[in-house]
């Protein structure tokens, strides 16, 4: 009977093929990414890329700024989105379903043709490229990512906390504050991973709106590679440290997630 | 509240929508306007009214191979992300928790990475094969749809497998106890069931696919292979876009509503059907 089971087909075997594809195209070049980390350029072990990393005035500069105006746009963008988020899930608009889809439907359009968009309409009011124009282009391509988990969270909470709050004598601004707002952080957590991180990939949107001063890391790791003779440990290593950060903003991301869940004890969440 | 201040409330929540509707739309709207103007700036004086932009698009070879190239690669790695993602789906679902989990997490890499880092990773990894494995490949198309399909899978898979975990769990035994082999199972036992979800699997990846500039763009290496994306991109940095880039743009820009509305109102439609049954 046991010999038997083993020769049976197990299901499991239909995720076979996409097993090889993840081991080949996903695990091999991360390690390939940790290999040229710790590999001079004669090939043999090293510490010096990241010592280059750390000690390199220009990519620390970069890495800052990076921050900075991923932090500024996700900020911006945030604002905004809870705004059109909160009034989109208030009444009278929350029964116009088609309204909420007008601010999502960018999202299906080719985001560079956006920023070229937005870029010429930037151009006619007399916005060149500076910093502000990049920030305005991140606010710009990232909001419906931003909107959509925001107003999924808000449409579809629980009125009663809200009533409640009112009931017992809190007023407007301190139901938003105290009920509505922790309630929503779910929503404000995953719009803010849509967001910071990918800002650090976008130097398409800092090339072309931003001046020479404005730049994200992404754009350092890319002109590392852009030519033939491309410096793939330094690249490498620069692309481990980001690895660490994108590992510790998402550990950052569970946990304050994980808090937030538990606010409304006895509840139906 | 009284009734006046409940009325300017209102106003002001109209007004919040209103304006960021125009900021969102203004862009998009301008460059629509323009397709019809051979000004060479948007916003410049807009002469006549005429469709030389468009006749001009069809005649722009560079720009028609990005289009096609974007289309191309689109479309194959959607297909493949949809095949891949949902067989992975039905096998990761029999899985026991551990594995399960395990695979979970792994998929689930390339979305939470920086973009950069799974563009130059593949680029690492073609780097290792052409010149450490002397496997002869290079930068290509189909190294592109490769890509595309290994980032676009992981979203196949977050789509396919809610709607597989509605399915009778039993569904797939049966059909093998009643003496369907593996494959006959999957694909006239399972896979019907798993259409709607497949659909949009494949919709989603299709315009990650779109959207993607920055593992285009790094694993073009060389190639000499443009997307809408790169094309833009290279053509804005050289501050060289051809004015048609308009046209195409009007085009990408009516499709994608046309195709989201249909969709919406087919959606209604159907969830009233249902509606009624119930």
């Amino acid at each position: 009977m046991k010999a038997k089971k083993a020769k049976v087909f197990r299901p499991t075997a239909f995720a076979f093929p996409y097993l090889l594809v993840t081991a080949i195209f996903v695990i091999v070049p991360l390690i390939l990414v940790l290999v040229y980390a710790f590999r001079g350029s004669d090939g043999s072990f090293t510490f010096n890329n990241f010592r280059q990393v750390f000690t390199d005035k220009e990519t620390l500069t970069q890495l800052g700024k990076t921050i900075g105006i991923a932090a500024l746009s996700t900020a911006i963008c945030l604002v905004i989105a809870y705004a059109v988020a909160f009034i989109l899930a208030s009444q009278p608009f929350k029964k116009m379903a088609i309204l909420a889809l007008l601010f999502i439907i960018p999202m299906w359009i080719n985001f560079m043709l956006r920023i070229f968009a937005l870029q010429s309409l930037l151009a006619v009011i007399g916005i060149g490229k500076s910093y502000w124009a990049a920030v305005i282009g991140m606010v710009y391509d990232f909001f419906p990512y931003m909107l959509l988990p925001i107003y999924t969270v808000l449409v579809n909470m629980d009125k009663s906390y809200i009533e409640a709050s009112r009931d017992l004598g809190a007023n407007p601004v301190q139901t938003f504050f105290k009920v509505t707002l922790p309630l929503s952080f779910p929503g404000v957590i995953s719009g803010i991973s849509m967001m910071f991180m990918p800002i650090f990939s976008s130097y398409a949107i800092t090339k072309m709106m931003g001046d020479m001063n404005t730049t994200v890391i992404g754009a350092k790791i890319a002109s590392l590679f852009e030519n033939v003779y491309g410096d793939y440990g330094y690249g490498s290593a620069l692309s481990f440290v980001l690895l660490i950060i994108v590992f510790i903003v998402m550990l950052v991301g569970n946990a304050l997630s994980r808090r937030t869940a538990k606010v409304p004890k006895g509840g139906k969440a | 509240m009284n009734k006046t201040s409940s009325k300017v409330y209102l106003a002001i929540r109209w007004a919040v929508l209103l304006l960021v509707l125009v900021a969102i739309y203004l862009p998009l709207l301008m460059i629509i306007v323009y397709s019809f103007s051979t000004s060479q700036s948007v916003g410049g004086s807009f002469g006549d009214f005429t469709f030389r932009l468009y006749s001009k698009l069809f005649e722009n070879t560079k720009m028609l191979s990005a289009l096609k190239n974007t289309l191309i690669i689109g479309l194959t790695s959607a297909a493949l992300a949809t095949i891949l993602g949902t067989t992975a789906s039905v096998g990761i679902h029999y899985m026991r928790r551990k594995l399960r989990s395990a695979v979970d997490t792994a998929s689930q890499i390339t979305v939470v990475n920086a973009e950069i880092v799974t563009a130059m990773g593949f680029f690492l990894l073609m780097i290792f094969l052409r010149d450490t494995v002397k496997v002869p490949v290079n930068f290509s198309l189909w190294w592109l749809i490769i890509t595309h399909t290994v980032i676009t899978t992981p979203y196949v898979i977050l789509t396919v497998t809610p709607r597989l975990q509605q399915l009778n769990p039993n569904l797939l035994e049966a059909s093998m106890d009643l003496g369907a082999g593996p494959m006959k199972s999957l694909f006239t036992v399972m896979l019907p069931q798993l259409a709607g979800a497949m659909v949009s699997g494949f919709a989603l990846a299709f315009t990650l696919s779109l959207d993607d500039f920055v593992v285009t763009n790094i694993n073009s290496f060389g190639a000499n292979i443009d997307t809408i994306s790169t094309y833009i991109y290279s053509g804005i940095r050289k501050k060289g876009i051809p004015i048609e880039i308009r046209a195409l743009s009007t085009i990408i820009f009516v499709v994608v509503l046309t195709a989201l509305i249909v969709y919406n109102i087919v959606k209604n439609k159907k969830a009233k059907k249902m509606a009624k049954k119930a």
